[in-house]
């Protein structure tokens, strides 16, 4: 038990390697599904020693913390490796069944090991309480997305890839330049140590640019409007199962940094009060969702469609940071967490379409309401949940978001992501046009349903989706006291 | 410019000049790394690469206003966060008085090496190093499922006669590099068991090891260096030595310590400070060499490929 | 005041000229050697931070004093490891873009890309996944 946290991140990173020494595929595949898992109950674990003990901290090497490296675990670190084990977990299982289709079979035993390289880095990233270490978590990361995606079949999928590392490195590059700068000015890498020695040097101008250069690296990688650029394509270009986990988890990983970045290590008075951090999300964040939910209204492919529509997600999740109360963090994290459950559920969906008719035009999904019911039906429960129906997990989060608006007086903002809400329901609306009123084209006639692990765990979660948006208890009330402790209140 | 030889050749020079800052600035290890990588490998394979790709660019600039803005925007921010940076040399900053005086003072005891920099590298911060080899690792198995190609044996025959006609001809530089081989393989296992006490530990190592062995394929064609060290034994090595960089640090959570706790590998603190260290730096080693050398495989033999695909289509045409 | 910040400023100059590389460049290879100078400089960035007036390289021997600072030292070993990972990566792409596309130009790929577009119209079945 003393040592969950390091397990949580050592176990998929020794497994990586191990899987070469495996080769066979298919033996690699229930190997990383059953690391995989392992991760899962180690982070729910994880979860319950810190409601019950508070935070964890975990020296490694045994080295106290500034001279060390220290693994930092508070609620909000728990909630993200929830999130990004147990997608993984639940993408896994439909995995060898998609990558058969997509992926060349010399590669499968690579594919594996470069997605659970990715997922160490992931879970690296939000385990550590050390600003250097989060930077070398990233590039584990980073390096293996960028082969991942260079996987995809098309000749696309190379270009998108190296677009991505050119923007992904530009970014991590300037994390780095952040971090040296924070560094010369307080002697220090350690996160906790940073947010205590900052304050004496606010005021100076290396701070700031220190502060602003982070900030930029993370949105780079967040892809927040207007550094999206790369994302869309990578997203519809990437393997099925890739762009499933990385729609589910990768944005999510960056928004914590950016929550663990202006509200621990820079403090909130400096980010909020200082800076005009909170008027630059707002816009941001409003520009994304207007944009991009418009971009998506007009796409023909839907792997296009729903890259589109997770940049605009991510402009509410920001707007919920810029509010700068309790409710709008709230806010946020619930939908970090049902964004998560949703869209890995849709892009689950739409890799089971492409297994059985071999790509994601939007034209070729006339009448599929028929022919794979089940799929189908995922797909636009999913799409109901983005809307933000009642009963679904959608729901929940945007409620949060407009009681947090509203409690600020932000009337027009919250018009404005009603309106946001809107244009969703038009994309989504083309997609349930297209999938039950149409006749399916003459080629497709023959289209059966998925495989039984594409049903399995595109239904699982689907079937999450609905218990967080009615049984809310966990949910919320594990946002609502990450909130809290991040705004410095006691829970 | 619009030769890319001449400015991969710039870019190495100015890796080996920056190499040299470092010297001046007393990072001896750093100014190490940076000359067999940047200098080194890097330059290398962009060589490589250069031989597939062509080697003009084309002149038109395509964004050159908006990297401008870009440019303009960042540099200035950047200058504006200088004025309030310590001052070059200045022993009073920060970073001289918070965190480092310990391990300037205390790393003789604690972990009983006069190099520091090793030290902190191999036992303070030794999990960022783990990270470090975990990142070169996924950069070769990304390279392997970008680059891998199966072999068709009665193909090789063809590019082997074309490449060895090639090796065969220069024989002054094949002799020397023949005796040299053997030295810089002995130099990198100075390096790596050195490390202690001067510059140097793994990773430079690796890069010198891999390096050597990368010199006898240029100058002997790939299918013999091929039969001395095949590829899945190359893979199997960059794997040992992420797991046995791993497995030190799952020993030590098994004898009671924190995860990389070298102090209960054995009886004595120090001493298991040291067998920590050298077991880790030999991981790095192994994982460092064989990925360079994977790397370097990976983009010979797509070049391979290629030659092979040219000299197929000749055929056809004639 | 103007020499204590002076290695700061030849790093900024550096720096944007990779960043400037990297974004008006075409060639796909030489944005990679813009990144790496960007990522170079940020390394001399770092070194020069380290260095103390008097100090000598932190290897510790009898009769010195002064030390110059490790940790940035150690910090920046890592990072040229992660920088020649991304650029070989990096490169590895551009290998594979340049058997798929024909060129390493962006302008020609991106012609290339958007070219199937305006033909799927007719025949969507061979257009994008």
């Amino acid at each position: 038990m003393l040592h969950l946290p390091i397990l949580q991140v050592v176990i998929p990173l020794m497994a990586a390697p191990l899987c070469l020494l495996l080769k066979r595929p298919q033996l690699v595949w229930l190997f990383a599904l059953f690391v995989s898992t392992v991760a899962f109950i180690i982070s729910l674990l994880l979860l319950q020693q810190v409601s019950t003990t508070g935070v964890i901290s975990y020296e490694l090497g045994g080295w106290q913390a500034p001279w060390g490296i220290e693994y930092r675990i508070d609620q909000l670190n728990a909630l993200l490796l929830i999130i990004i084990s147990a997608t993984s977990t639940v993408v896994l299982i439909a995995a060898q069944t998609s990558i058969e289709k997509e992926i060349p079979k010399n590669k499968h035993t690579l594919f594996y090991i470069l997605y659970l390289l990715s997922l160490t880095g992931m879970l690296g990233i939000v385990s550590t309480g050390d600003a250097f270490n989060v930077f070398v978590f990233l590039e584990i990361s980073s390096l293996s997305a960028y082969s991942l995606i260079a996987l995809g079949k098309k000749r696309q999928a190379l270009w998108a890839s190296f677009q991505y590392l050119i923007m992904g490195t530009i970014g991590a590059t300037f994390i780095l330049i952040g971090i040296g700068l924070m560094y010369q000015m307080t002697g220090t890498l350690n996160m906790e140590d940073l947010s205590q020695r900052l304050p004496q040097v606010a005021q100076t101008k290396t701070v700031f640019t220190a502060f602003t250069f982070i900030i930029v690296g993370i949105c780079l990688k967040l892809a927040l409007f207007p550094l999206h650029l790369w994302l869309p394509n990578a997203y519809a270009y990437a393997p099925s199962i890739v762009t499933a986990f990385f729609a589910a988890t990768a944005t999510k990983v960056a928004i914590y940094l950016l929550i663990r970045f202006t509200f621990t290590v820079f403090g909130l008075s400096f980010s909020f009060t200082t800076l005009p951090l909170q008027g630059l999300f707002l816009v941001l964040g409003l520009m994304g969702i207007i944009v991009a939910s418009s971009a998506a209204i007009y796409q023909k492919n839907i792997k296009h469609l729903f890259a589109y529509s997770s940049i605009a997600q991510v402009g509410f999740i920001i707007i919920g940071l810029s509010t700068n109360s309790v409710m709008g963090l709230t806010a946020t994290l619930l939908h970090l967490f049902n964004h998560a459950i949703m869209k890995g559920a849709i892009f689950l969906a739409l890799g089971a379409v492409v297994y059985q008719i071999g790509n994601s035009q939007l034209v070729n999904f006339s009448g599929l309401g028929r022919k794979m019911p089940l799929t189908m039906a995922a797909i636009v429960i999913g799409g109901l949940s983005l809307i933000g129906v009642p009963l679904t997990a959608g729901f929940i989060s945007k409620w949060y978001l407009l009681t947090a608006l509203i409690e600020n007086n932000w009337w027009p903002v919250a018009i404005l992501i009603l309106l946001g809400s809107l244009l969703t329901v038009i994309y989504v609306w083309r997609i349930v046009e297209v999938i039950y009123f149409k006749e399916p084209l003459a080629e497709n006639t023959s289209v059966t349903e998925a495989p039984i692990l594409f049903l399995i765990s595109i239904w699982t979660l689907i079937i999450a989706n609905f218990y967080f948006g009615i049984d809310t208890r966990f949910s919320v009330q594990l946002t609502q006291s990450a909130a809290q402790s991040l705004f410095g209140l006691s829970p | 410019m619009n030769d890319l030889f001449a400015v991969v050749m710039l870019l190495g020079i100015y890796s080996l000049l920056s190499a040299s800052f470092f010297v001046a600035m007393d990072a001896v290890d750093v100014a190490f790394t940076e000359a067999a990588v940047g200098a080194g490998i890097s330059t290398l394979l962009m060589l490589v690469v250069i031989t597939m790709t062509g080697r003009k660019e084309n002149t038109k600039r395509h964004k050159p206003f908006l990297a401008l803005i870009v440019v303009i925007f960042t540099g200035g921010l950047l200058l504006y966060g200088t004025f309030d940076i310590p001052h070059f040399g200045s022993a009073d900053s920060p970073i001289h008085n918070h965190v480092t005086p310990r391990y300037i003072n205390d790393s003789i005891n604690e972990i009983g090496i006069p190099n520091i920099v090793t030290s902190v590298l191999a036992s303070y911060r030794a999990f960022d190093t783990f990270g470090e080899v975990v990142v070169i690792f996924t950069a070769g198995i990304g390279i392997m499922a970008l680059l891998s190609v199966a072999h068709h044996s009665e193909d090789n025959h063809k590019i082997a006669a074309v490449n060895d006609s090639m090796h065969e001809r220069y024989l002054v530089i094949r002799i020397v590099s023949k005796i040299l081989i053997p030295f810089i393989l002995l130099f990198a296992l100075y390096v790596q068991f050195h490390g202690d006490f001067g510059p140097g530990g793994g990773f430079q190592a690796g890069v010198i090891f891999a390096a050597g062995i990368i010199l006898y394929s240029m100058l002997f064609g790939l299918s013999i260096t091929r039969k001395v060290i095949s590829q899945p034994f190359i893979q199997i090595i960059s794997a040992v030595g992420v797991l046995l960089y791993g497995s030190v640090g799952l020993v030590s959570l098994l004898q009671g310590g924190n995860f990389f706790d070298y102090n209960v590998l054995l009886t004595d603190p120090v001493a298991g400070q040291h067998l920590g260290i050298l077991l880790i730096e030999l991981g790095v080693g192994c994982t460092v060499t064989s990925v360079m050398i994977m790397i370097f495989f990976n983009f010979a033999e797509r070049r391979e490929l290629q030659q092979h695909n040219n000299i197929h289509n000749k055929d056809l045409e004639s | 005041m103007i020499t204590g910040l002076f290695n700061n400023w030849i790093v900024i100059v550096l720096m944007m000229s990779g960043l400037y590389i990297v974004i008006a460049h075409g060639n796909l290879i030489k944005k990679l050697i813009g990144l790496s100078l960007f990522q170079t400089s940020v390394f001399i960035l770092y070194i020069s931070m380290a260095k103390v007036e008097g100090g000598t390289a932190p290897i510790l021997a009898e009769n010195i004093k002064e030390l110059s600072n490790p940790l940035p030292h150690v910090l920046i070993l890592t990072a040229i490891v992660v920088g020649i990972s991304t650029t070989a990566l990096g490169l590895a792409l551009v290998i594979r873009i340049k058997e798929a596309y024909g060129s390493i130009e962006e302008e020609d790929i991106q012609i290339l890309d958007n070219l199937p577009q305006s033909k799927t119209q007719k025949k969507i079945m061979d257009g994008e996944q």
